[in-house]
């Protein structure tokens, strides 16, 4: 217990402290006005001038329409597979349904799968379609916040900066050179990382043993610090090729969280206000440990109903104890909570022990961060998600105080609120609308694997992920059908790029606005009680959207655990 | 390089205007430098400063490949410390078109994903409970550890908790025919604490125990 909890101290001030260090590179990366010459050999390439400053509008469309051709790409290589050279395990091309979902998935940073990696992806989609789609949507998300961030930080401005810079930045000085450190650390503690496709064993006592290897580290890596999640394996950070070690976990935990927290930090430091960067790292904060301590005490307290069997749960010196079915032995109770919480908190969606195999209470973590889906958030967005809340609860406080609402020095007004209310809807909608939609197809019970309240929460979870591009699955559930693969697919653009375009629109408008002094009727947005209000207007109108449905599925299972009712 | 920040180009406010270029180029510019370029390089380097676990952390003994460390693999004979219950299946090899339970298959990585009030893991559980006991002659009501009875999350999971092991010991001693402290004093030897002092719980890899046992103690001649 005391040391469960230390190692929750340590890797959190760990956290902390990378988000100085970090929030300061990436402050220099969106501001910086030197461009290297690896970076003017690639706008030659691309022929764009770094020069050019874009209007919100432009900006936004060179986003979209680049992540739609790098999508494309993806999806044909995906289709291509089977006449692709290189692999021999000839595995088979992926069927258009899944393949559209695949690369749906990975361009949004999702990292949903509804394919198994082992057998269905070659070495080299695992590198130029799943690598390569990992690290272009990280940039996306990063480079959106910057310019996002910009447009805030600006005044009576037209522009928000130029994509092409912030992306290409992005990727050469953040995410490639991370990528590359962190997965020589990752080999070293026992990943793989080679072009064979596998080794056959014979086993001590004799049976066979098939060993699927591959580029796996140069994937985790920017898996984790991409935020995306998606296993080179079907099983994911589980899988021991995956996550050799507790110390490979705390790596991947640490990744996960490095650029959005450290978010927070160059959102300070680039709108001049040092303070409300911290305010929001608070509230990422306090609502991270809250779900974190919901997580590890239900986990480590077990399922009553195997204690009855006689199944020893407690926890000692010689085991872990706690609630051990779908967890790995090398990381207990304590990683696996900490890994849990930070990959639905981060949006990254790679898991280290079945979701699906949690208690109820376990479960409903990860369902309700993704639900917030700004308890930090993936790569950049989930900044921008949190600035829409931060936004929504100025507006309701100045409803009450009965004072145009200000946020960092300009009015907030209709237009924008439109914009801001427009993110905030469509992920409830997208989530709620594709679960009842699918709850009326008589062909989703044939996908669940558990019946009773925990089928329904399969089905939650795939469109709560899909639509928060975690990526994360209660795996009972077969998604690999042409409904499935469809309509999460579109959930998870829906949820990408709806929440994504209105808030660079939010920047484009407030870039062009003046500034207006601060009058005794401005509400401070960087004190302890503005971080108060957030947190409870984020808790609010999650709850008030979410808890219906919650109380479907992990709610009622919780009861039904206590009583012993089983399904 | 200084008119970047001095003379400012005007906005362009225009959507779309020559963005065809620069966005089918940056797709398949960026797939080669990210999806190639940086995977290739990664390997090149690992192979050369790591090159074991590069290949998989393969152990070998006698020239032959008989599986990876990280990896855990099938053990159900007496004389062998026992690995926890796995979730994978493959291919029937009667049949290829049906899939049946084939624990510890490295070629399909899975968990159970059965939730807490599933009948089929209560159902599970209770036979793993009677199996142990009776396997490790422990008394009717004796508690197991519960690693020793739940599926890991990959299937593949290399170790057990020292408790899992210390209940196998006298088993495993029988089975050899060699005095159970000393299987102890290896038991002991081949439990790792938690890493850098710090990071996860206490726990034994079952190959690199099994593989010390060989080499230890040559199995009873009985037990082939």
């Amino acid at each position: 217990m005391t040391q469960d909890i230390m190692q929750f101290v340590i890797i959190l001030a760990i956290m902390t402290g990378l988000v100085v260090i970090l929030g300061k590179w990436m402050t220099h990366l969106f501001t910086s006005p030197e461009h290297n010459f690896v970076e003017r050999g690639t706008y030659a390439i691309l022929g764009v001038s770094p020069d050019e400053r874009m209007s919100w509008k432009r900006y936004g469309m060179v986003l979209v329409l680049s992540n739609a051709a790098m999508m494309l790409l993806g999806y044909l290589i995906l289709r291509l597979q089977a006449v692709l050279p290189g692999d021999p395990l000839s595995r088979a091309a992926q069927a258009p349904d899944q393949a559209f979902n695949t690369a749906s998935s990975f361009i949004t940073n999702t990292n949903w799968q509804s394919y198994a990696g082992e057998s269905s992806l070659s070495n080299l989609s695992q590198m130029a379609v799943i690598t390569f789609l990992m690290m272009v949507s990280a940039a996306t998300g990063v480079a959106a916040a910057g310019g996002f961030i910009r447009g805030l930080s600006r005044k009576s401005a037209a522009d928000i900066g130029n994509y092409w810079v912030d992306f290409t930045r992005a990727t050469y000085r953040l995410l490639l050179p991370l990528s590359f450190v962190m997965a020589l650390v990752y080999v070293w503690q026992g990943m793989p990382q080679t072009l064979t496709a596998d080794a056959l064993a014979t086993t001590l006592e004799g049976a066979k043993q098939q060993l699927i290897v591959g580029p796996v580290a140069s994937l985790e890596s920017i898996k984790h610090i991409g935020t995306n999640g998606g296993g080179f394996y079907s099983i994911n950070a589980a899988h021991p090729y995956e996550n050799p070690t507790p110390l490979t976990n705390t790596l991947h935990i640490l990744g996960m969280l490095l650029i959005p927290s450290a978010l927070t930090y160059t959102f300070g430091a680039m709108i001049l206000r040092r303070r409300q960067g911290w305010a929001f790292f608070g509230a990422f904060l306090v609502m991270f440990v809250a779900f974190l301590a919901l997580v590890y005490g239900a986990e480590q307290s077990g399922n009553p109903l195997l204690t009855s069997l006689g199944v020893d749960q407690a926890h000692t010196a010689q085991q872990a104890g706690g609630n051990m079915e779908g967890k790995e032995m090398r990381f207990g109770i304590a990683q696996t909570s900490l890994f849990v919480t930070t990959t639905t908190a981060a949006t990254t969606g790679s898991v280290d022990a079945m979701h699906s195999s949690l208690t109820p209470l376990g479960g409903f973590v990860p369902l309700a961060q993704m639900m917030l889906n700004n308890v930090f958030g993936g790569d950049g967005v989930g900044l921008i998600n949190l600035v829409t809340y931060a936004i929504l609860t100025v507006f309701l406080v100045g409803m009450m105080i009965g004072r145009t609402p200000e946020f960092l020095g300009k009015k907030v007004e209709a237009r924008e609120m439109k914009y801001v209310m427009l993110a905030i809807l469509a992920h409830p909608f997208s989530i709620l609308g594709f679960t009842a939609l699918a709850c009326l197809m008589p062909s989703t019970l044939a996908s669940l694997a558990n019946s009773g309240p925990h089928g329904f929460s399969e089905v939650l979870y795939a469109y709560t992920s899909g639509t928060a591009n975690n990526g994360s699955a209660f795996a009972g559930l077969n998604a690999n059908t042409p409904f499935f693969n469809t309509t999460i697919g579109f959930a998870m653009l829906l949820g990408r790029y709806f929440t994504l375009l209105p808030m660079i629109a939010v920047a484009g408008v407030m870039a062009a606005k003046k500034t207006v002094p601060e009058g005794p009727g401005t509400l401070s947005t960087s004190t302890t009680l503005f971080t108060g209000l957030l947190v409870f207007v984020i808790i609010v109108v999650g709850g008030l959207t979410f808890l219906p449905s919650l109380a479907l599925g992990p709610i009622v299972e919780h009861l039904l655990m206590l009583s012993g009712t089983t399904f | 390089m200084q008119s970047t920040t001095q003379t400012m180009a005007p906005v362009t406010h225009s959507a779309t205007s020559g963005i065809t270029r620069p966005v089918i180029v940056s797709a398949v510019f960026f797939m080669v430098v990210t999806g190639l370029a940086y995977p290739l390089a990664t390997t090149g380097v690992a192979r050369l400063l790591f090159p074991a676990q590069a290949e998989g952390s393969l152990v070998t003994r006698n020239g032959q490949v008989i599986g990876s460390s990280v990896i855990g693999q099938y053990f159900a004979k007496p004389e062998y410390f026992h690995g926890r219950p796995s979730a994978t299946s493959g291919a029937d090899p009667a049949d290829p078109s049906k899939t049946v339970d084939q624990p510890y298959n490295a070629a399909s990585s899975a968990g159970g994903n059965q939730g807490v009030l599933s009948k089929k893991l209560i159902d599970a559980v209770t036979a793993r409970v009677a199996a142990y006991r009776q396997e490790n002659g422990l008394a009717g009501d004796a508690p197991v550890p519960a690693d020793a009875v739940t599926a890991s999350g990959s299937g593949l999971d290399p170790e057990i908790s020292v408790a899992n092991a210390k209940l196998q010991a006298a088993r495993v001693a029988t089975a050899r025919g060699v005095d159970a402290a000393k299987i102890q004093e290896l038991l002991d030897k081949n439990t790792s604490g938690p890493q850098l002092g710090l990071l996860g719980d206490p726990r034994v890899n079952v190959l690199e125990l099994n593989l010390a046992l060989d080499e230890a103690f040559a199995a009873r001649p009985a037990a082939q």
